[in-house]
């Protein structure tokens, strides 16, 4: 698309797009510069600084910190996925009062903060802060994987429920063995988008007090002296992103394999995708 | 019930708070995450990486880091604020930004083609080209898309209730903890008033959406 909005660049504005690109990327270093000048003016760069990643117990809180943060992401994401499943067919049940009530709650759930929903379940059944954080993800996602399995089923030709319906099975059972399985396949690009938001997520078990990494990152600073507070959050945030961004490419990689190998391509939901919380 | 009556002034405090900052976050975002994305599609190679560099980095990175490091780091490093509400600005805008730049840029992609080179062939220039004929199409296609970013802003600023700001989520946490036998009705009341703002923005998407689709 990109190429269409101008020409293909000749000599000349090869010329202007070099000589931009170099303004461009001086400009871009001159700031990433002055933020390295002045953290450097506040003695980030000193060796001693970054020495605390010799101690091997600093390791181990940060391993602890990833590995809470993944189990309460996975636990949530096996527990949300049937659910968000269940919710999906009666949210599109023929029977009204099925359908309605389930509309409400999954409006519902969707319009609330996660945050809002961990605390809830933290103070209101005064569960732990792993079971809290656990409950606040699954309620949010599974509303938002019925969502996103109910845009699949809809992206779907009429004709599949219809021939379905025709050949004598069962509502329940057309959508079980004929449009689940192709709505889940079409989706499963925004369906692992969302595996990134989960995952995201997690880190609100910080205000909940859950102590993944973040929360590490914040108890190692208290321990350690503020001096090493940049340092630790600094190696935090690179994992935090070195691993969602591993997820996402997934996402990307199934986008292009799957449109290559399901029938009618892959379809997006309205829902998937956005920085849900 | 009666803890949300006799709070009701600290509800509408922190409702307004709330507001506040999604509206000033929201207006930010939407600049900077537009201009994001006419970088992204722009000649200049340099503007290209850029944009996709902080796109990509920002939508990887927890909303939580991003307000840790805005309300919790960068005072350590010498930048301090008045108000704590100038760094939740900071965070939520850079955050959504990144959200806004890549739904602009598939609305780009969803103009047609021959609309791009019709502008080209009467000789338009790309700045006028962008803003012109394709901006003005391809926003009108995200306005669904944006409106549920927007919706998700509104739900994270939920996040700065942690950080030292006093929005609906801040006064949820203290009415709280001040009103331990009461927390039910206390947290109803808090999900009562996002519901007010997140509820009516989703029918309003539901509903340019569809007037979008009959258009197309």
């Amino acid at each position: 698309m990109s190429s269409v909005l101008y020409d293909v660049p000749g000599p000349k504005a090869r010329r202007v797009s070099l000589i931009g690109s170099v303004i461009g990327v001086i400009a871009i270093a001159g700031l990433l510069w002055f933020a390295v000048a002045t953290l450097a003016q506040q003695g980030i760069f000193e060796p001693e600084r970054w020495a605390v990643f010799q101690i091997p117990d600093v390791w181990v809180l940060i391993g602890n910190g990833i590995g809470a943060t993944l189990t309460a992401a996975a636990v949530a994401a096996v527990i949300a996925f049937p659910l968000g499943l269940v919710l999906c067919l009666m949210r599109i049940s023929d029977i009204a009062w099925v359908r309605i009530p389930t509309r409400i709650v999954l409006e519902f759930l969707r319009g609330m903060p996660v945050v809002l929903m961990m605390f809830f379940v933290l103070l209101v059944f005064a569960t732990g802060s792993f079971t809290a954080v656990v409950a606040g993800l699954v309620l949010y996602n599974s509303a938002i994987f019925a969502e996103i399995i109910r845009a699949g089923i809809q992206s779907l030709p009429k004709g599949q429920r219809e021939a379905g319906l025709a050949i004598g099975l069962t509502s329940f059972a057309s959508r079980r063995s004929i449009e689940l399985p192709q709505a889940i396949r079409r989706m499963l690009p925004s369906l692992v988008a969302q595996l990134v938001v989960l995952l995201k997520d997690t880190s609100l078990g910080y205000i909940v007090s859950y102590e993944e990494l973040l929360r590490k990152v914040q108890i190692m600073a208290d321990f350690l002296g503020p001096d090493y507070l940049f340092p630790v959050f600094f190696v935090a945030a690179a994992i935090y992103i070195a691993i969602n961004f591993s997820v996402s490419r997934l996402a990307i990689w199934i986008e292009k394999r799957g449109s290559r190998k399901t029938a009618g391509g892959m379809a997006h939901a309205p829902v998937a995708g956005i920085p849900a919380k | 019930m009666d803890v949300i009556i006799e709070n009701l002034p600290a509800y509408v405090d922190g409702f307004l708070r709330t507001l506040f900052l999604s509206v000033v976050s929201g207006i930010f975002a939407l600049i900077f995450g537009t201009l994001l994305a006419a970088a992204r599609v722009s000649p200049v190679a340099a503007l290209r990486g850029f944009s996709m560099t902080y796109v990509e980095i920002v939508r990887n990175t927890p909303l939580t880091i991003a307000f840790f490091f805005a309300a919790v780091v960068l005072p350590r490093l010498g930048v301090t604020f008045q108000q704590f509400e100038v760094a939740a600005i900071i965070a939520l805008s850079a955050y959504t930004s990144a959200f806004i730049a890549e739904a602009v840029r598939s609305g780009v992609n969803s103009v047609p083609v021959g609309q791009a080179e019709a502008a080209r062939s009467i000789g338009m220039k790309f700045s006028q080209v962008l803003s012109l004929i394709i901006l003005p199409q391809a926003l009108r296609t995200v306005v669904p898309p944006m409106i549920n970013i927007l919706i998700a802003l509104v739900k994270n600023s939920s996040v700065a209730g942690a950080f030292y700001v006093m929005e609906l989520f801040g006064y949820g946490r203290q009415l709280a903890n001040a009103n331990g036998d009461a927390v039910l009705w206390v947290l109803v009341g808090v999900a009562f008033f996002y519901l007010l703002i997140t509820v009516p923005l989703g029918y309003l998407a539901n509903v340019v959406e569809r007037k979008v689709a009959i258009s197309r």
